[in-house]
C-alpha cells in the first residue's frame, strides 16, 4: 500500500499532497515538513530510499523519492510495494512522464497553478493507496476523455470564462516566466463547442 | 436559455478561480495568512450562493487551501452539494475535495450514501470512476456495508475501466466491512483471469494485500497464481505475485520446491532489475522455509548471493541498498554464505550514503563471531567518532549494543572490554540512548558476577566525573547512565575501593540538577554506601570517622528533602531520619553497622522480562473476582495493593519514570504515614526534625558552577577499550600456545591422529575461551512459565478481522446487504423482518428462537393496540439505532443469527485442500514451465472422480445435491432461487413461474389483516427473462435510467442488469449477449463492432454460480413500450466435451423503465400543475386490498415515482422521464377502489404508464 504521495519544491513548499490515510491538517503539514527535512538533506546520487519519518509510521514505511530540478516526488509505501517498482512508477513509465505529456514539458509552475489537474492524473494511476494503472497511454487516454467531457459540459458558457482567464494570465507580471512553458489555459478556446 | 447561461458565466468569470487564488498567494508573500483569511471569507460568501458553478469554484479553492494546512471541514456540506451536481466537471471537484478532507468522523458522510450509489450506477463511466476514486479515500464502515453490493456488481461491468476500479476498491470495503469478504471473494477470484490486464492487475493487487496479512487463507489460490506467474508478461503483476509467493512459502514448504525452478529461470532471463530483485527475495524466502527440510539448495543460495553481490557492487546506489537489504534476509538462515562477503559489507560501511551504511550495519549484526567481535566493534567505534548528525550516530550506538548483547552475550569473551566500550559510549554527545547504555551496564553488572569488581570501579569513576556527563544541557539523554552507575555502586558497594569518595560524589549539590528519578536512585544508593562505609569504619578503633560520615549525610541530605520530586523527597526524608537516629546511637558508642547493613542485605536476582505475565493462571482462579466483598470507597484507597510493590521499584533493572500524579502520591504518602504511625515496629521521626532542616541554610546560596563543555572530553582515568583489544590479543596468543603444548602432550600420550583440530590454522570459535570465567546468571523465570511469547500482536489491527476462511462454501445467508425500498412512512419492524427471514429459511433447529420471536410479535401487536405504542416504538428504535441510516441495519443481525448455520454446513474444504495437495505433490517439476501450468490445471481432474465437478468452486456440493433426482430438481431449484432472490433483493418471496411474461415479479400480499403499521412486503424488479436447462437469465429492466447529456443529444440511455445463473453442472463460457436492434432502441456496442455483433459477457460461470452484467441501450422515443428480441449464445464445457448452446429471450422495455425517480418539492409541484402545459388522464383500480402505504410504495418502487405529499388517503406523486417529461399523479383511495388522476406533457407516455400501473395491481 502507498500511504502518501507528496510533491514539494526545494524549499519544502507543498505542491501536491495526497494522503491515503487520514491525518488532520496540522499533522499533514508536520509530515510534509518532516519528510522534506529528511529528503532535502540527502546528497544527489545517493540512493532513493530511506526509512520513513517518525510521524508517518516509522521504519515500517519507506520513503521512495525522486528529485527533479526544483521538485521532490515522494512516495511513502509499506513493505508490500516493490521499491524499484515504485521508483519506476514515479519516473520511467508513469507519473512524471504522464505529467510531462499532459502539461507539455511540465515544470513547477504547472503544478502550482493546476494542482487539481495533477490530482486527476494521479487518480488514474493510484487509487486509495493501491496502484491502479501502470500503462501511461491508458492513463492519458482516460484523462483526455475526461477533460473532453469537461469541455463539452462547459460548452458555450465556458468559452468567455476561459477567454477572461487567458486575458488575466496575460496581464500578469509573472507571465514572462510562464510563457515558455505554454500555459495550458491559453490554448484553450475550444472550437468544437461552438458548432 | 443559452443567453442566460452565458450571462451568468460572465458574472462569474470575474470571480476568483483557483489560478487567481494561487497567484494572489504568491503575490502576498509577506502577509500570506492575512490574504488567505480574506480569501476564505470570499469563499464563504460564494458558498452561500445558489449557483453550483460558483460553489464548485469555491470548493476547488478550498481543496488547495487544505493542502496548505487550512482546516476546511466546515465546508463539508457544501462539498457534498458539489458532489451531487449532475455535471461531471463539478462532481469531480466535489469528489476530489471529499477525498482530501473527509474521514470516518465526518458526519455529513452519511448523507452521501444515496448520491454515491446513484453515481456508481451511472451509465457514464467517468461518473462512476470518479465516485469510486473518491470513495476509496473516505469509505466508512457504514458506506462499505451499504455499497458493497453495488460495487460488487460493478466488478463485472462491461467497461474494464470500471471493473478495475471496482476490484481495487473492494480491498477498502473488506477492511471496513469484513463480512463482505466471503460473499465477494468468488468474484474477486474470477477477476484474476479477466481478459483485461488492468483488471487482472487490480485483482492481483487486492489479493496480495489480503494475503500478506493472513497468508494461510490464500494458500489454495497458489495453483492459480502459479499459472499466472508462468503466463503473465506484465512485470508489475509478476512482482506482486512473486511477493505474494514470498508470503505463502513459509506456510507450505512444498510450494517452495515447486517455485524454485521457475523463479531461477526468471532470475536468469529477466532484464528488469525490479523483477530480478523480487525473484531473489522470494527465492530467499523459499530457502528459509526449506532450510529445515531440504538439505541441499546450495546452488540456489549461491545464485542469490552472487546476484546480490552484483547488485551491491553496482554503481547505482539504489541497487546497492536493495542488495544489502536482501542480503540481510539470507543472513538469518545461511550466515556462512554471507560471511564470505564481509569485505564488501565493511566497505559499504564507509559509503557516503547513510541509508546504505545503515543497511550494512544490519548485516554486521549477523557476521560477528567471538573472533572478530572486538575488531568489528573497534571499527564501529571509529565511525561513531567520525559520524556527523545524531541519527546515524545513535543508530551506530544501538547497533554496537545489539551486536554485543545478542544471544545472551554469546560473542563476548572479555566483559571488561565490553564495560569499557559502554563507558566510552557515554562520551557521546546528545544521544537519545542513554537509557540503553544504562540498562546494558545494569544487566552486565548483575548477571556477570565476575565482572562486578571491575564494573563498580568504572562506575565509581563515572560518578566521580559526573559533571562531564551533565555539564551540557544537550547531553541530558546520557545522564541516564548515572542512574545505572549509582545503582551499581550502591548495590555492589562491598567491591568499592574507596566507598567514602564515591559517597561524597553522590551527595554533591550538583546532583540536584539531575532528573528526579536519577536523584531518587542516588539517595537510595547513598544510603547503601553509607551502610558499607559504616561497616568498614566501625572495624577501626577510631569512631570519629564513622560519626563524620553520618554528619556528611545529615549535612547533604536536606538538599534532597527539599526536592520538588516527591520520590526524591520521600526517600531523602526517610533516610535522613534514619541517619539521625544512627548518629544518636553512635554518640552513645553503640555498634550499628550490622543492623544498618541488614537493611540492604540479600542478593537481587535478575528476572526475565514479562516473567510475571508468563505465569499461567491456575485453573479455577478468577483474578477479577473479589476475594472479599468490595470494601467501601475510603477503605479501598487505604489498602492500595500497589503500595506494596512501589518500594521495589528501584530494583527494576530499567530506569522508569514514576508517573503517578502528585495527588495520588501525596495520598499514598499520607496513607503510609498513617500506617507507619500505627506500626509499632516503625521507627518514628521526632516531631521537631521537620523544622530542623528547614532552618538549615538554603540551598540557593550554595554556588553551583556550570561547566559547559561543548567538546566531549575523555573521562579521565578510564581505561580505553583499545587496551583491552591488545590485552585480549595477547591473552589469546598465550592461550593458543598453551593449548598447543597441551595438544602436543596429548599427542605424545595418545597417538590417535584424529586431526580434528588444525592447530596451525585459524582458531575455530570454540577455541576462544573467555578471559574470565564468567558465570552468566540466567534470568529467573517462574516455574511452569508458558513458553509462548505471542502477546505482541496488535489487537487493533484491522486486518485481524479479515482472517476469514475463504475456502468454506458460501452459506446462503452470506450475501451482501442489498438496498431495499423503504416507504418513508412505514418503517420496517426489524424483529418481524427477522422472523420472515427465519420462517423462509425453514431451519428446524431455530424453532425455539422462532417461537420466541412469535411471542414477541404477538406482544408487539398487543402493544400496538395499547396506548404505550409510541414509547415501545422508540425503544425498538433504540435497539436498532442504525435502522435510520440505510435500511440494511437488520442484515448483520440476520447474519449473526446464521453463523451457526455456516459452521454447521458440511464443507468442501477437505476436497479443496486435497486439490492443493495434489498440485503440490506433483513432485517432478517439469522443466517446461508452460507444461507445469497445464499439469496444474489438469491436476484436479482425477481428484474429482467421485462425481463432483472438476472445478473447485465452493458451490459444488450444493449443486450435485440439487441435481440428484430429476423429480425433486424442480422443486429444489425453486427453493434455491427463492433464497437467492431473497438475498439479492432483501428477503423477497418470488413466484417465478407465474411471471413467465415480463411483468413485475412481486407476490401477493399474504397478510390479510390490514394494519397501518404492517411492514412492507419485499419487492424486486428482477423478473425472469428466459431459462433453459443450462442457464437462467433474470432481468432487472432499467432500474437505473439515466440521461447522459440532457439536451445536447437526443439519444437517451437505459441500463439493463441481467443476472445469469448457471443451472447445470458444467462450466459455461464464451457467453455472448446479442439483441436485434429496432429502429428505436439499440444496444450500445463497443466502437468498431458491427450493428449485429454480440457483446461478450465479461465473465464465465462455474456450475451453480450466478453473476450480473449490465448492458446499455440507446432509446430514441420513449413514449411507447417496446420489445426487443435477443439471443444468448454460450459454450457448455464438460470434462470431455464442449457444445454450443443458445437461448432466446425477449427484452421488454416498459414506459415505466424510462422514468427516473426524481424528488420534487410540493411548491414546485403545485407550480407545475398550475402551468397548464400538462395533459390529463385518469384510471380507476378496483378491488385493491392492501394498505395505502403499500400501494404507494409499490408505485414508487415499480414505477419509479416519488411521493410529493401525502394527506390521509390521498397522495401526490411525481416522476420524470429520461427525456424530461414530467409525470404527476394524484392517488386517492376509498375502500377497495383506488383512483389515479394523472398529468403529463406527453399523453401517449402517460397512457402507457397508467396501463402499466394498472397491470401491476391487477397481478396482486
Amino acid at each position: 500500500m502507498i500511504k502518501a504521495i507528496l510533491i514539494f519544491n526545494n524549499h519544502g513548499k507543498p505542491r501536491l499532497s495526497k494522503f491515503y490515510e487520514h491525518y488532520n491538517e496540522d499533522t499533514e503539514q508536520q509530515i510534509i515538513r518532516e519528510t522534506f527535512h529528511l529528503v532535502s538533506k540527502r546528497d544527489e546520487n545517493v540512493c532513493n530510499f530511506l526509512e520513513g519519518g517518525m510521524l508517518i509510521g516509522g521504519s515500517d514505511y519507506k520513503l521512495i523519492y525522486r528529485h527533479y530540478a526544483t521538485l521532490y516526488f515522494v512516495f511513502c509505501v509499506d513493505s508490500s510495494e516493490s521499491e524499484l517498482g515504485i521508483l519506476d512508477l514515479i519516473q520511467v513509465k508513469v507519473f512524471v512522464e504522464t505529467l510531462d505529456k499532459c502539461f507539455e514539458n511540465v515544470c513547477e509552475l504547472d503544478l502550482i497553478f493546476h494542482v487539481d489537474k495533477v490530482h486527476n492524473i494521479l487518480a488514474e494511476m493510484v487509487m486509495g493507496g493501491m496502484v491502479l494503472e501502470t500503462n501511461m497511454n491508458e492513463i492519458i487516454t482516460q484523462v483526455d476523455a475526461q477533460n473532453k467531457m469537461e469541455k463539452s459540459e462547459a460548452g458555450i458558457a465556458g468559452a468567455p470564462a476561459r477567454a477572461v482567464s487567458a486575458v488575466k494570465n496575460m496581464n500578469l507580471p509573472e507571465m514572462p516566466r510562464n510563457i515558455n512553458i505554454g500555459d495550458i489555459s491559453i490554448k484553450v478556446p475550444n472550437l468544437p463547442s461552438f458548432k | 436559455m443559452a443567453l442566460k447561461i452565458v450571462k451568468g458565466s460572465i458574472d462569474r468569470m470575474f470571480d476568483k478561480n483557483l489560478q487567481d487564488l494561487v497567484r494572489g498567494i504568491r503575490n502576498h508573500k509577506e502577509d500570506e495568512a492575512k490574504y488567505i483569511s480574506t480569501c476564505i471569507d470570499e469563499i464563504k460568501q460564494e458558498l452561500k450562493q445558489d449557483n453550483i458553478a460558483v460553489k464548485a469554484n469555491a470548493v476547488c479553492k478550498l481543496t488547495y487551501l487544505q493542502m496548505l494546512g487550512y482546516d476546511v471541514s466546515w465546508a463539508a456540506f457544501n462539498i457534498v452539494e458539489v458532489m451531487s451536481s449532475s455535471k461531471f466537471t463539478y462532481k469531480r471537484i466535489g469528489y476530489l475535495a471529499a477525498s482530501q478532507c473527509f474521514h470516518e468522523s465526518t458526519d455529513v458522510i452519511m448523507l452521501t450514501t444515496n448520491q454515491i450509489r446513484k453515481d456508481l450506477s451511472s451509465p457514464n463511466q467517468y461518473d462512476t470512476g470518479v465516485a469510486l476514486t473518491g470513495l476509496s479515500c473516505f469509505v466508512t464502515p457504514d458506506l462499505a456495508r451499504d455499497l458493497a453490493n453495488d460495487i460488487m456488481t460493478l466488478m463485472s461491468h462491461t467497461k474494464p475501466y470500471i471493473r478495475k476500479k471496482a476490484v481495487l476498491i473492494m480491498y477498502k470495503v473488506f477492511l471496513k466491512y469484513p463480512e463482505s469478504l466471503r460473499p465477494a471473494f468468488p468474484r474477486l477470484k474470477e477477476k484474476l483471469e479477466d481478459p483485461d490486464p488492468g483488471v487482472q492487475s487490480a485483482a492481483v493487487n487486492v489479493i496480495c494485500e489480503l494475503a500478506r496479512r493472513n497468508p494461510k487463507n490464500y494458500l489454495s489460490l497458489a495453483p492459480l497464481f502459479f499459472k499466472l506467474m508462468t503466463s503473465s508478461t506484465n512485470n508489475w503483476v509478476l512482482i506482486k505475485i512473486i511477493k505474494l509467493f514470498g508470503a505463502l512459502t513459509p506456510l507450505e514448504p512444498r510450494l517452495g520446491k515447486k517455485l524454485i525452478e521457475p523463479l531461477t529461470n526468471l532470475i536468469h532471463s529477466t532484464s528488469a532489475m525490479s523483477l530480478l530483485y523480487e525473484c531473489v527475495n522470494t527465492v530467499i524466502a523459499v530457502l528459509i522455509s526449506l532450510s529445515s527440510g531440504m538439505p541441499n539448495h546450495s546452488a540456489s543460495i549461491q545464485l542469490c548471493v552472487q546476484k546480490l553481490r552484483i547488485l551491491i557492487e553496482d554503481s547505482d546506489q539504489n541497487l546497492k541498498y536493495l542488495g544489502l537489504l536482501a542480503m540481510s534476509k539470507i543472513l538469518k538462515t545461511h550466515p556462512k554464505s554471507v560471511q564470505s562477503h564481509k569485505d564488501l559489507i565493511l566497505q559499504c560501511l564507509d559509503d557516503k550514503d547513510e541509508s546504505i551504511r545503515l543497511r550494512a550495519l544490519d548485516l554486521l549484526y549477523g557476521m560477528v563471531s567471538k573472533k572478530n567481535l572486538m575488531e568489528i566493534v573497534k571499527k564501529l567505534m571509529l565511525h561513531v567518532d567520525k559520524a556527523e548528525g545524531t541519527t546515524y550516530r545513535d543508530e551506530l550506538l544501538t547497533k554496537i549494543i545489539d551486536i554485543c548483547s545478542q544471544s545472551n552475550y554469546q560473542y563476548i569473551t572479555n566483559f571488561e572490554w565490553y564495560i569499557s566500550i559502554l563507558v566510552e559510549l557515554t562520551r557521546l554527545e546528545g544521544t537519545r540512548h542513554g537509557h540503553l547504555i544504562a540498562s546494558q551496564m545494569l544487566d552486565v553488572a548483575i548477571r556477570v558476577r565476575a565482572i562486578r569488581v571491575f564494573a563498580v570501579a568504572q562506575m565509581a569513576t563515572l560518578l566521580d566525573n559526573a559533571h562531564l556527563l551533565t555539564g551540557n544541557m544537550q547531553r541530558m539523554g546520557i545522564c541516564e547512565v548515572l542512574y545505572a552507575a549509582a545503582w551499581i555502586c550502591g548495590e555492589f558497594s562491598e567491591h568499592l575501593e574507596n566507598p567514602m569518595q564515591t559517597l561524597e560524589a553522590m551527595l554533591r549539590p550538583k546532583v540536584a540538577t539531575l532528573p528526579g528519578h536519577i536523584q531518587a536512585v542516588y539517595v537510595q544508593n547513598a544510603a547503601k554506601l553509607f551502610a558499607t562505609v559504616l561497616k568498614n569504619q566501625e572495624g577501626n578503633t577510631d569512631s570519629t570517622a564513622a560519626q563524620e560520615t553520618s554528619q556528611l549525610m545529615i549535612d547533604r541530605l536536606p538538599l534532597f528533602v527539599q526536592s520538588a520530586n516527591l520520590e526524591v523527597q520521600e526517600r531523602a526524608s526517610c533516610i535522613l531520619q534514619l541517619v539521625k537516629y544512627i548518629q544518636k546511637l553512635q554518640q552513645k558508642d553503640v555498634e550499628v553497622a550490622e543492623e544498618v547493613c541488614a537493611l540492604f542485605a540479600g542478593e537481587l536476582n535478575p528476572v526475565a522480562p514479562k516473567a510475571q505475565k508468563k505465569v499461567p493462571v491456575p485453573e479455577g482462579l478468577d483474578l477479577d473476582a473479589w476475594i472479599n466483598e468490595p470494601p467501601s470507597e475510603s477503605e479501598s484507597e487505604d489498602e492500595q495493593p500497589k503500595a506494596i510493590f512501589a518500594k521495589e521499584e528501584p530494583k527494576h533493572s530499567r530506569p522508569r519514570h514514576t508517573e503517578v500524579d502528585e495527588k495520588e502520591l501525596a495520598r499514598r504518602r499520607e496513607a503510609r504515614k498513617q500506617e507507619q504511625a500505627n506500626n509499632p515496629f516503625y521507627i518514628k521521626a521526632s516531631p521537631s526534625s521537620q523544622k530542623a532542616y528547614q532552618e538549615a541554610p538554603g540551598v540557593e546560596h550554595i554556588p553551583v558552577v556550570q561547566i559547559d563543555l561543548s567538546v566531549p572530553l575523555k573521562v579521565p582515568g578510564l581505561p580505553m577499550s583499545d587496551q583491552y583489544v591488545k590485552l585480549e590479543e595477547e591473552r589469546r596468543q598465550k592461550e593458543r600456545a598453551d593449548k598447543k603444548k597441551k595438544e602436543k602432550k596429548k599427542r605424545k600420550e595418545k597417538r590417535s591422529g584424529r586431526g580434528r583440530k588444525h592447530d596451525s590454522g585459524p582458531e575455530s570459535e570454540e577455541d576462544i575461551t573467555p578471559a574470565h570465567m564468567v558465570d552468566i546468571v540466567t534470568e529467573e523465570m517462574p516455574e511452569n512459565a508458558l513458553p509462548s511469547d505471542d502477546d505482541d500482536k496488535d489487537p487493533n489491527d484491522p486486518h485481524k478481522a479479515l482472517d476469514i476462511d475463504l475456502d468454506k462454501p458460501l452459506a446462503d445467508s452470506e450475501k451482501l446487504p442489498v438496498r431495499a425500498h423503504r416507504a418513508a412512512e412505514a418503517p420496517k419492524s426489524p424483529a418481524e423482518d427477522g422472523e420472515a427471514e427465519n420462517a423462509a429459511s425453514q431451519e428446524p433447529k431455530k424453532k425455539s428462537s422462532k417461537e420466541k420471536r412469535e411471542k414477541k410479535k404477538d406482544k408487539d401487536r398487543d402493544r400496538k393496540k395499547s396506548k404505550e405504542e409510541k414509547k415501545k416504538k422508540k425503544h425498538k428504535h433504540e435497539e436498532k439505532g442504525e435502522d435510520l441510516l440505510g435500511g440494511q441495519a437488520d442484515e448483520p443481525v440476520v447474519q449473526s443469527e446464521e453463523t451457526n448455520e455456516v459452521a454447521a454446513l458440511p464443507t468442501s474444504t477437505s476436497a479443496e485442500v486435497s486439490d492443493l495437495d495434489f498440485w503440490l505433490s506433483n513432485a517432478p517439476v517439469p522443466s517446461n514451465t508452460q507444461e507445469a501450468a497445464t499439469v496444474a490445471e489438469a491436476a484436479p481432474v482425477p481428484e474429482a472422480a467421485s462425481g463432483t465437478a472438476p472445478d473447485s468452486e465452493p458451490e459444488e456440493p450444493k449443486d450435485t445435491e440439487m441435481e440428484e433426482t430429476k423429480s425433486s430438481k424442480h422443486k429444489k431449484k425453486k427453493q434455491k432461487k427463492e433464497k437467492e432472490e431473497k438475498e439479492k433483493k432483501k428477503k423477497k418471496k418470488h413466484h417465478h413461474h407465474h411471471h413467465h411474461s415480463d411483468g413485475g415479479g412481486e407476490e401477493s400480499v399474504q397478510n390479510g389483516t390490514v394494519e397501518e403499521e404492517e411492514p412492507l412486503p419485499p419487492m424486486s424488479n428482477y423478473c425472469l427473462l428466459a431459462e433453459n436447462s443450462y442457464i437462467k437469465m433474470m432481468m432487472e429492466d432499467a432500474d437505473e435510467v439515466y440521461d447522459i447529456q440532457g439536451n445536447l443529444q437526443d439519444g437517451s440511455q437505459v441500463v439493463v442488469s441481467v443476472i445469469f445463473e448457471n443451472k447445470c453442472d458444467s462450466f459455461l463460457k464464451s457467453m455472448e449477449f446479442n439483441v436485434l436492434d429496432s429502429l428505436n432502441s439499440k444496444l450500445q456496442r463497443p466502437e468498431g463492432s458491427g450493428p449485429h455483433d454480440g457483446l461478450t459477457v465479461p465473465f464465465q460461470l462455474p456450475p451453480g454460480v450466478s453473476n450480473e452484467a449490465r448492458f446499455v441501450f440507446t432509446v430514441q422515443s420513449i413514449v411507447m413500450p417496446q420489445k426487443l428480441k435477443g439471443t444468448l449464445t454460450f459454450i457448455v464445457k464438460n470434462e470431455d466435451s464442449s457444445t454450443h448452446e443458445k437461448l432466446d429471450f425477449k427484452l421488454h422495455f416498459t414506459c415505466t423503465s424510462y422514468l427516473i425517480t426524481t424528488p420534487c418539492y410540493s411548491d414546485a409541484f403545485a407550480k407545475l400543475l398550475e402551468s397548464g402545459d400538462l395533459k390529463c388522464s385518469s384510471v380507476r383500480l378496483e378491488g385493491v386490498i392492501m394498505p395505502f402505504h403499500h400501494l404507494l410504495a409499490r408505485i414508487c418502487f415499480h414505477h419509479h415515482f416519488s411521493v410529493v405529499e401525502r394527506i390521509d388517503s390521498c397522495a401526490s406523486m411525481y416522476s420524470r422521464s429520461i427525456q424530461g417529461h414530467h409525470v404527476c399523479l394524484l392517488v386517492k383511495t376509498s375502500g377497495q377502489t383506488v383512483s389515479i388522476d394523472a398529468k403529463c406533457d406527453e399523453p401517449t407516455l402517460l397512457g402507457n404508464v397508467l396501463d402499466e400501473i394498472k397491470q401491476t395491481f391487477s397481478q396482486c
